[in-house]
């Protein structure tokens, strides 16, 4: 069968929505939120190792900055990745299959969930450590610049990693070198467990850009229209020449930081106030208010949840690595 | 040939790959009008101009980080890391990312970067500049490290280092930059290489690099005066590690010495003994010796830096000793 990914054209399923339409990109968000619903299905029956950091909730940040992006363009992204390396067009099945730990896993089961990669997509490497991508972001930026090609590299990452160094030293070198790269800090309001003013004196994080001679701006990263918006400012910045900018979009994961974490540091209410915020439901009363059939909108969830279905099924049928894989690839 | 310096080696083998290949570039603190501080690239950024030759803050992650993410894009970039002891401002990107990178991606992606640094003890510069950096990454497979002791191998090994498909991590003595020597001729871009025979022998087997390597050689001369024959091998590479020069040696001399300037525990001298006792017959008649740097920081004061290093006369006594 044919690999499906998140990010196909609706168009298939609706001869109706063109890409880039709205309700192409609820498709794709909707797709990211079905597969970790999944992952977390598979988890629970013991099928995905070690631990999982999910995306429920924070889809139209992904979906809206890579939906400003063109081929050629590259990502890398957090160890919270599913649902940005699935934004760029990842094929879903093979996802799977690198959760699943099978050869024919995107990294052939070598990676796992933390490190999820695809260069011919420009999906350049999910990072486990946190903030140690934004400087080999800033190196993918630099490679363009240096072939004058037109290529930009985004760069996802949390609230937590604008307090580590490499942060500091990467949004230095871009600033002072006015690479085209975008640094997209998507503020979930918790680094792990500890609420943001816990951990960082200053309340808005675009501000940090200022240091560093770049513009920052704030969005609403629950409206993935928005989000979209202000990426393509961005990309339209550093396709010119005119350097990095630092995007901060609020948002927030309704599910814990990891398998082991319930997040019973929330107060009372904050996450009910978040759902009711959710970007999928946003998105679907945007459409609805401009006369999208209740019906379409609910097809949309239909078909994500068939992809999804689909490519798990498919995953779970690919058997284990061969046991000479272990000694491949150390060295060219 | 006339002779040059290791130094000028160095430089010479970075202008012939800006030369021949317009994907190589480097970037590095001060490497530019500056010249590096030990003048390695004097002259490279007036031929090549600020398209080729950077210079970036103090930012060693940075640094490494942007040569990782350049090189995945196919570039060949050569980092400069101002002295060895500072790749533990970087290690993350060096232990977890650029080693790391070829593996977990299932070989997606190759990793064609070079990071030259000066290294070792012996100039008085103490404990955070003096440091043999290469034995704290030893336990990092994906990288290779390199170790060139002589102006000829300065040169090919650098050469060849930027044309790898791996990440190089290079080494270079900073007790070497004045030595001088021929750059032997070769028609192609020699491999990486393994252990050379810097001097043939059959009593006794002395292995040792860079500044060691010099030291063990004149111990051979003097051991020489005495009727003893020391063959002293070169590793030059230390990872991937290949022991089986060392072996091939060691069972015909029947007696081995190990000499570095590091401390020995995890250390490239002891891992070669515990591979050559733990896989085959043991190729020595006597227990090997590992003569290496003392169990602390490094000193400033000369007498005690003296005290701290192997030096000439440890190694003619230790080998002397060994075949008593």
């Amino acid at each position: 069968m044919m690999d499906i990914t998140a990010s196909d054209s609706a168009r298939a399923a609706f001869p109706g929505i063109e890409p880039g339409d709205e309700a192409a990109l609820l498709l794709t968000m909707c797709t990211i939120r079905e597969f970790e619903v999944e992952v977390q299905k598979l988890f629970a029956q013991g099928l995905v190792r070690a631990t999982t950091h999910l995306y429920q909730g924070q889809e139209a940040v992904a979906t809206g900055a890579c939906a400003a992006l063109k081929h050629g363009d590259t990502m890398t992204c957090t160890y919270r990745g599913h649902g940005a390396v699935l934004a760029m067009g990842v094929s879903l099945s093979r996802a799977f299959g690198e959760l699943l730990g099978r050869g024919r896993g995107l990294c052939g089961g070598k990676s796992g969930s933390m490190h999820l990669t695809d260069a011919p997509l420009g999906a350049m490497g999910s990072n486990a450590i946190v903030g140690a991508h934004l400087p080999i972001a800033n190196g993918l930026a630099f490679a363009a610049r240096y072939r004058r090609t037109d290529a930009v590299s985004a760069c996802f990452f949390g609230d937590g990693a604008t307090n580590i160094g490499a942060f500091h030293e990467a949004m230095n070198l871009a600033g002072v070198w006015r690479l085209p790269v975008i640094f997209i800090c998507e503020n979930n309001l918790y680094g792990e467990y500890s609420p943001v003013h816990a951990t960082t004196p200053i309340t808005r994080l675009a501000d940090r850009a200022a240091s560093y001679g770049m513009p920052g701006v704030r969005v609403d990263g629950n409206d993935v229209l928005a989000v979209r918006e202000v990426m393509s400012a961005a990309v339209e910045r550093a396709r010119g020449g005119t350097g990095p900018t630092l995007i901060e979009a609020m948002t927030y994961r309704i599910v814990g930081h990891s398998r082991s974490d319930p997040g019973a540091y929330r107060p009372a209410g904050e996450l009910a106030s978040w759902i009711e915020r959710d970007p999928i439901k946003r998105s679907e009363e945007r459409l609805g208010a401009r006369g999208v059939a209740p019906g379409m909108l609910e097809a949309i969830r239909k078909e994500a949840v068939r992809r999804v279905t689909a490519a798990s099924q498919l995953a779970r049928s690919w058997p284990p690595p061969a046991a000479e894989a272990l000694l491949s690839g150390v060295y060219a | 040939m006339s002779e040059v310096t290791y130094r000028q080696a160095i430089n010479a083998a970075l202008d012939a790959e800006l030369a021949a290949d317009p994907d190589v570039f480097l970037l590095g603190e001060d490497i530019g009008a500056g010249g590096g501080v030990f003048k390695v690239t004097d002259g490279l950024f007036a031929k090549y101009g600020a398209e080729r030759v950077f210079d970036t803050p103090i930012s060693e992650q940075a640094i490494v980080g942007c040569a990782l993410g350049a090189a995945l894009q196919g570039l060949r970039p050569v980092a400069e890391i101002m002295f060895s002891d500072f790749t533990a401002v970087c290690f993350d990107q060096i232990a977890n990312q650029i080693a790391k990178y070829r593996y977990m991606t299932d070989a997606q992606v190759a990793v064609p970067l070079t990071i030259r640094m000066a290294s070792g003890a012996g100039g008085g510069f103490a404990a955070q500049h003096s440091q043999s950096a290469e034995q704290w990454l030893l336990n990092i497979p994906g990288l290779k490290l390199v170790v060139p002791s002589t102006p000829s191998d300065a040169y090919w090994m650098l050469r060849a280092a930027i044309r790898d498909p791996d990440p190089v991590l290079y080494f270079e003595h900073k007790f070497l930059y004045g030595r001088k020597g021929e750059i032997a001729a070769h028609a192609a871009t020699p491999a990486l290489g393994s252990v050379a025979v810097a001097r043939p022998g059959t009593d006794v087997t002395i292995v040792a690099s860079q500044l060691m390597l010099h030291y063990a050689l004149e111990a051979a001369r003097e051991l020489a005066a005495d009727n003893i024959s020391a063959e002293v091998l070169d590793p030059r590479v230390l990872r991937p590690v290949d022991v089986s020069g060392i072996r091939t040696s060691v069972a015909r001399t029947r007696r081995l010495l190990m000499v570095q300037e590091a401390p020995v525990l995890g250390s490239w001298s002891a891992s070669v003994v515990a591979l050559l006792a733990a896989n085959g017959p043991a190729p020595w008649s006597v227990p090997p010796v590992l003569l290496t740097g003392a169990d602390t920081p490094v000193p400033y004061a000369a007498e005690l830096e003296a005290a701290y290093l192997p030096n000439t006369q440890r190694i003619a006594a230790a080998a002397r000793k060994l075949v008593a």
